[in-house]
């Protein structure tokens, strides 16, 4: 007589998105994770709170609703794997990095808490790896592609796209790095692969970043060819 | 709130929600950490998070899939927008607030001033 063995797997794994789900992280690495957000967190709302600009409150509701949207748009990379837009990148090339991070966390947490996506224990690192990284990166990225744009206005569109396609990466390897801490996977063994599908998802990343932008500057110029964030 | 910006405000979660009717032609195909997951054998550590509001984009009690996964799509769009543009009108008018008990003759913005 066979004895069939209960075995927890994701329901439906047809869902639109995969964030980090509770069991791939030990409890310390995700309470770390929770102790960093928290901590970047507050910084953020304090940095947001003195440099925010009148016009950056409407941009911060549009930009959490768009990159929501815009997670849910699945993208087909190769070999039956999709791939999603995280937006961190976007949003700090916008709004700048503190408010960006304030608008990621309050998409990544959402997801969580009302659509189940990415578990609630692990939530810390979905924001840190999502959210706070891609944002902190994209921002640092766009920024020193900038100092050329002496050459012309597509460096900007250069910018973006490589800051999206740097913060997939940093993103996937935080993840991979806690997985191998967590002794869920090795890190000879999911390196390799999380760079390697994540290199294809952020030219997805790339593209939809730099069209984002160049809508902007063509339809709200003063958005971008000024600083959002207040001077001080 | 000045008219520039409620357009601004009005037009962005016009395109959100442009995007989240698009929602059903997303690909079904596991994403990049999910197929990694499988690929190298612990996607069976997941666990199931115990509780259901709206699990995996859609409406409870709404059968048809396309119209469930955009109307999920659509609250998360309003919810959102609503509470990011909330957090980020609370932090201006608490700076405001602090700028006109501190008299800053220079700044515009005064309590009550249009955001």
């Amino acid at each position: 007589m066979l004895a069939i063995q209960p075995v927890p797997v994701l329901e439906a794994v047809e869902g639109p998105a995969l964030h980090i789900p509770d069991g791939f992280m030990s409890g310390p690495v995700a309470a770390v994770g929770w102790v960093i957000t928290v901590a970047v967190l507050a910084v953020a709302v304090r940095m947001a709170d003195r440099t925010l600009s009148d016009r950056a409150v409407p941009l911060m509701g549009v930009m959490a609703a768009f990159i929501f949207a815009a997670q849910m748009m699945n993208f087909p990379v190769a070999g039956g794997t999709s791939g999603h837009m995280l937006g961190g990148a976007l949003a700090a090339i916008l709004l700048g990095p503190w408010a960006a991070i304030i608008v990621m966390t309050a998409v990544v947490g959402l997801q969580a808490v009302l659509f189940q996506d990415g578990g609630i224990a692990v939530m810390g690192l979905n924001i840190l790896n999502m959210g706070i990284l891609t944002a902190l990166v994209g921002w640092g990225v766009y920024r020193a592609v900038l100092t050329f744009e002496g050459m012309g206005s597509a460096v900007r569109l250069v910018g973006a796209f490589a800051a999206a396609w740097i913060s997939v990466e940093v993103a996937a390897l935080a993840t991979t790095f806690q997985l191998a801490l967590s002794d869920t996977s090795p890190l000879d063994v999911a390196l390799p692969a999380m760079v390697g599908v994540h290199a294809l998802i952020g030219v997805g990343e790339g593209l939809i970043t730099a069209a984002a932008l160049a809508f902007v500057v063509a339809t709200r110029p003063d958005l971008v060819n000024q600083p959002v964030v207040a001077e001080g | 709130m000045s008219r520039r910006n409620m357009s601004l405000l009005a037009g962005g979660i016009a395109i959100a929600i442009a995007v989240a009717l698009l929602s059903p032609l997303a690909s079904g195909d596991p994403d990049g950490l999910e197929r990694v997951a499988e690929d190298k054998a612990f996607i069976e550590q997941a666990e199931d998070p115990g509780y259901e509001i709206l699990q995996d984009y859609t409406i409870p009690g709404v059968d048809n899939e396309a119209v469930s996964t955009v109307l999920a799509g659509i609250v998360g769009v309003l919810v959102l927008g609503g509470l990011t543009f909330g957090a980020g009108w609370l932090l201006r008018r608490r700076r405001a607030g602090r700028e006109g008990a501190t008299g800053s003759p220079t700044d515009p913005q005064r309590p009550g001033a249009r955001v």
